[in-house]
């Protein structure tokens, strides 16, 4: 049996089931389920390690014949880690949510699932049909968390949201059937085939026109300024839970796939583009950071320093080279962990006092010294200090960018330095000083959900041997036919 | 070797301690404190007394940190004689101060928290001098840096002590973005960040590539230098450190972590040596350091503040040796100054412990026959940081001296004065402290042994410590050196800028004593101008902070990100298609009259079409 596939089906299963099952028991159900996901996606691990350069657990039968429609899945490093990053973070937004959750929960609950479903399905594609299903399919799910259990904004968050989204990937729905047009399938392993036996060919001017129409699509979702609009308040608005996925998760759809897809189907546009896409990538780094510095929001804050974050993966996607794309796979999961941990701790806070304005906070390392400790830990995270996390991948990018150009690596380092200014005049007024408002300290049930991404920061800052030969591996087989192709046309030029 | 037990042990007792510190007695956490950081020196000693003479490093690698594709860089822990010096004086009087710590800190909340801190900064600290390549060190640097910043903001009910943290932190990182840009163009260059790899490639290559790559990566490693070693113009956060607890000034902000900058420079010596602009820049800067500090700790009130421009000054005095090319020399001062700094700022804290906090020099004096002990030690210190003969710090200062003559004879008399006037002011900090009438109302006692004993030890080293240890001899054959003649008579010169400073000193502050406020007063536009510092931390806010901060508030988020983005292109898109859509409802409003008009309409607009263009031929 292929555990991919059953992976696949188990939360779409489990989202008929949570529909189904009485409401009382749903949300304990979607829990225990997902937990058992996580462990089914663990799995997966072994045989994509020991040949993470091809795609292992392929799945490829005929979905629809005409259009011949593939249902084609399978995985190498780079999508196995964002499908287990997907099954890790499902289960915690559940259980973040136990409690939080009073309003129609079971429909809440069952969204996860469906989430869940469209996220692995993203990841895993390799037809590019079944892929712009699955992408379509977790837009819905995310709606409606963010519409019905949102914050007091959430109807206009959740259309904002919906309509970016939507708008963008109109234009790359279009693209692929373009490329269906003349290579006769939407299999993406036989399209590059064709591409390269020099079957098909795309003129310059059309290669171009489908790149940016793909690129508008992943641009929305990353996003890459000065497309971002939509995100503080979809991420201010949002339940945690749902926070949680779109910042950890979600953003990464738009990451991985540019990766995938632009790289691997437009060589020579990528390689124009990149000093374009990277000015932005820049400009994203510094204007998010600048930004973060003067809200009063904490999770519009955060959400802001994410733009900064995310910039780098795209900085790092777009040096074209091994230290930037393995650098860039390194951070989409770094930058997931270290956000979705503020972003719980910050759901946490919520909870406690009713409020995300920072103002209302302060000196709450007094009544809460652990929590204290543990938030300080995530900051550190977030900006970048060695042996956690985020230092890894932000080392890696930079000097992917300092390959490519070290004026690039410059500029984008000063995201670091602001980041240490907005983070640490975050947790100061909200830690220190006298203590304003009363708070508990660190519940058990918070350590549980907190402990392992702990744990993960300093794994992944300090034993990175676990995740970088595979994905290094993965990004080489792309380098290598990409690199082939723009030296090629630099030839023929 | 087991070099990784050095810096374990005190991660252990950081671990252990933060860990178990709520719930244990202060007893057990003092031991686990100390006790960490005397087995780390037990084993430093234990290794180097296997290894020495130590002609060739030892090196443990131990598992691959980060990879990609085919670089690879490892977790390499190395000793060779540059690192073995750091290592004895960061464990050795890491030891004495955190054992002072214990009676310091006893009565302060927070016990358990303060030395957990401390110890992992101990093991940042070991990890940064043992690194054998960039990024290692990089760890250790940012490290320290995280320790400080917790450290110095410890008392974290006081804004001000926050604020000096949050600062600390952010001015290191401005230092840190030079560091990692430079790591990057070493990759870029040698690709590699292991220090004997690139010293190796950087001696054979060619000078026209080498000049200006190298002094590119040089430049921005100063600028890492600078950051931590608190020099110009990074230097504005180290007097605001002095907010956090004594022992930490005398531990982080004297004798070791903000060595660091002159650590690192001394670590890429290879580089520095291809690189002669950067050298002279370092030299310059670091002599305008030495003497602008010195000139602000004249006047400075609190003895503490008056101890940071001190160390500011006094590691201004290193960048200059190492500009001069004098890099033992530097570390010689690196490790004298250690002593004796360590020493002023445990005694100042022994004072300020027996004055329940009183740190304005102006609310003290007399004090000589109630601290009888902690006035002798620091008597020792500030003979040896005067430079007076024979004492460990005359011999670092004369070695300086030197090299900085031979370099460039008028850097020599800037310094010169410099030496005099440090002379100066730390006599005036034991003048105003010990002598005269007691101007405040606490009641002076003695500190207890558990704090003077570390006093004693330092005071010890501080006399014989240059004598005893000849560390550029030690260094001799690992780091580049300019050999130049030995001169009797700059030995003379040195000495007696120490001992003039010590004379007018002893003429301003005890023969007549209204003498310094009759100049503050009658130069009161300079007095001024110095003891604020030169308004340079103004400066910084008006110039930079506030700017960031106001255009960051009021026009990238609320004018461009706000309005232009989001309300003119998101919400202008959104409008202009629902204006669009509604423009185009009125063509299909199902009634049948309007279609007929339309289809009217549209046929006469086609066929006048046709025929203004000449129709259909």
């Amino acid at each position: 049996m292929n555990i991919l596939a059953i992976l696949l089906i188990l939360p779409l299963l489990g989202f008929v089931a949570a529909l189904v099952l009485p409401a009382s028991v749903t949300k304990r159900f979607v829990l225990w389920f997902s937990l058992l996901i996580f462990g089914v996606s663990l799995l997966l691990i072994g045989t994509v390690q020991m040949r993470p350069a091809a795609m292992s657990w392929v799945t490829d039968t005929a979905w629809i014949d005409t259009p011949a429609i593939r249902f084609h899945i399978g995985l190498d490093a780079t999508s196995l880690w964002l499908v287990i990053l997907t099954t890790f973070l499902i289960p915690v937004a559940a259980y973040i949510s136990q409690r939080t959750i009073l309003h129609r929960p079971k429909e809440f609950f069952a969204y996860l699932l469906l989430l869940e479903f469209g996220l692995i399905g993203v990841f895993s594609s390799l037809d590019l049909f079944l892929y712009y299903v699955f992408w379509e399919v977790v837009l819905v799910p995310m709606y409606f968390l963010i519409g019905v259990w949102g914050g007091p904004n959430r109807i206009y968050a959740a259309t904002k949201f919906f309509v970016y989204t939507m708008a963008g990937s109109m234009l790359m729905l279009v693209a692929i059937l373009f490329i269906y047009t003349k290579a006769g399938t939407f299999d993406l392993p036989a399209i590059l085939l064709q591409m390269e036996m020099g079957k098909i060919g795309f003129s310059q001017s059309e290669e171009l026109a489908l790149f940016l129409a793909f690129f508008l699509a992943f641009a929305v979702k990353v996003p890459i300024f000065p497309l971002h609009t939509w995100l503080p308040d979809a991420y201010a608005e949002a339940p945690t839970g749902a926070t949680l996925l779109m910042a950890a998760v979600l953003s990464k759809m738009g990451t991985y796939s540019l990766l995938r897809f632009n790289l691997n189907l437009f060589p020579r546009a990528s390689h124009d583009c990149a000093p374009w896409i990277v000015t932005l990538a820049i400009i994203g780094i510094v204007y998010g950071a600048l930004i973060a510095l003067v809200q009063p929001n904490m999770k519009r804050l955060v959400a802001y320093s994410s733009i900064s974050h995310l910039g780098f993966v795209v900085l790092g996607i777009f040096s074209g080279n091994q230290f930037g794309l393995d650098g860039a796979v390194y951070q989409m999961l770094c930058h997931a962990i270290s956000t979705g941990a503020l972003f719980i701790l910050i759901g946490y806070l919520e909870e406690r006092n009713k409020s995300l304005e920072i103002v209302d906070f302060g000196g709450i390392a007094t009544p809460a010294p652990n929590f204290a400790a543990v938030f300080l830990v995530a900051t550190l995270a977030s900006i970048g200090l060695p042996l956690l996390n985020n230092f890894v991948g932000e080392f890696l990018i930079l000097q992917g960018a300092a390959q490519a150009n070290i004026w690039w690596a410059a500029f984008a380092a000063l995201g670091v330095v602001l980041s240490a200014c907005y983070m640490l005049w975050f947790y100061q007024r909200t830690f220190f000083g006298e203590a304003k408002v009363q708070m508990a300290d660190l519940a058990p049930r918070e350590w549980i959900t907190i402990t392992p991404l702990l744990v993960l920061m300093l794994w992944m800052g300090i034993f990175t041997q676990t995740w970088l030969p595979g994905i290094s591996a993965s990004n080489k087989v792309l380098l290598d036919r990409t690199m082939s192709k723009t030296v090629a046309m630099e030839v023929t030029k | 070797m087991q070099l990784w037990l050095i810096p374990i042990f005190p991660l252990l007792g950081a671990v252990l301690n933060g860990l178990t510190g709520r719930r244990s007695s202060q007893g057990i956490q003092s031991a686990i404190a100390v006790g960490s950081v005397l087995l780390s020196f037990l084993w430093v000693l234990k290794v180097l007394s296997g290894a020495m003479p130590l002609e060739t490093e030892i090196r443990e690698s131990y598992f691959t940190w980060i990879s990609s594709g085919t670089f690879q860089l490892s977790v390499d822990l190395v000793i060779d004689r540059l690192s073995a010096v750091m290592l004895l004086v960061v464990t050795g009087i890491g030891t004495l101060i955190h054992i002072y710590a214990t009676s310091y800190m006893s009565h302060e909340g927070g016990y358990y928290r303060f030395f957990t801190y401390l110890n992992l900064f101990m093991f940042f600290m070991l990890v940064l001098v043992m690194s054998g390549n960039f990024l290692l060190l990089f760890v250790g640097w940012e490290g320290v840096g995280l320790c400080s910043y917790l450290l110095i903001g410890f008392y974290f009910l006081k804004q001000s002590a926050t604020d000096a943290g949050k600062k600390a932190f952010i001015v290191n990182r401005i230092g840190d973005f030079g560091v990692m840009v430079a790591m990057l163009l070493l990759i870029n260059t040698f690709g590699s960040l292991d220090f004997q790899t690139i010293a190796a490639k950087a001696k054979d290559m060619p000078v026209e590539l080498a000049i200006g790559t190298l002094t590119t990566i040089c430049l921005l490693l100063l600028l890492g230098a600078a950051g931590k070693s608190a020099q110009i113009p990074l230097y504005t956060w180290l007097p605001d450190a002095m907010e956090g607890p004594t022992p930490v000034s005398a531990l982080i902000h004297a004798a070791t972590m903000v060595t660091a900058g002159v650590y690192l420079c001394c670590r890429a010596s290879a580089l520095f040596e291809h690189a002669p602009i950067a050298k002279d820049t370092i030299a310059y800067i670091g002599l305008a350091t030495a003497f602008f500090a010195a000139t602000v700790g004249l006047v400075q009130n609190d003895i503490k503040k008056v101890y940071a421009y001190s160390t500011i000054s006094q590691l201004g005095f290193m960048f200059l040796a190492v500009g001069s090319g004098a890099y033992a020399a530097a570390v010689f001062h690196l490790v004298t100054h250690a002593f004796f700094k360590a020493l002023l700022f445990l005694g100042s804290g022994s004072v300020i412990h027996a004055l329940d906090g009183e740190q304005d020099m102006r609310q003290m004096g007399g004090l000589r026959g109630k601290l009888p002990i902690t006035f002798f030690t620091l008597l020792m210190g500030a003979l040896a940081i005067a430079g007076f003969p024979f004492f460990s710090g005359w011999y670092s200062k004369e070695a300086i001296l030197a090299s900085v003559y031979a370099h460039s004879p008028w850097m020599f008399w800037v310094a010169v004065l410099t030496a005099m006037m440090t002379a100066f002011y730390v006599f005036r900090t034991i003048f105003l402290t010990f002598f005269g009438e007691y101007k405040g109302h606490a009641h002076p006692h003695e500190s207890p042994a558990i704090m003077w004993g570390p006093l004693a030890a330092l005071a010890v080293l501080s006399v014989v410590g240059g004598f005893v240890f000849n560390v550029p001899h030690f260094l001799e054959n690992v780091l580049p050196a300019h050999a130049h003649g030995h001169d009797m008579s700059l030995e003379i010169i040195g000495s007696i800028a120490g001992l003039v400073g010590i004379g007018f000193s002893y003429f301003f502050y005890i023969v007549s004593p209204g003498l310094g406020d009759a100049f503050a007063s009658s130069f009161s536009g300079l007095y001024n101008l110095v003891y604020n510092k030169y308004f340079v931390d103004e400066a910084y806010d008006a110039a930079i902070v506030h700017p960031i901060e106001r255009t960051s508030r009021h026009f990238l988020w609320r004018v461009f990100d706000q309005g232009v983005i989001d309300e003119g292109m998101v919400h202008g898109a959104a409008s202009g298609a629902m204006g669009l859509g509604s423009l185009f409802r009125l063509l299909q409003g199902g009634i049948v009259r309007n279609y007929a008009a339309w289809i009217v309409l549209g046929a006469v607009s086609i066929f006048s079409a046709f025929a203004l263009l000449g129709g259909a031929r």
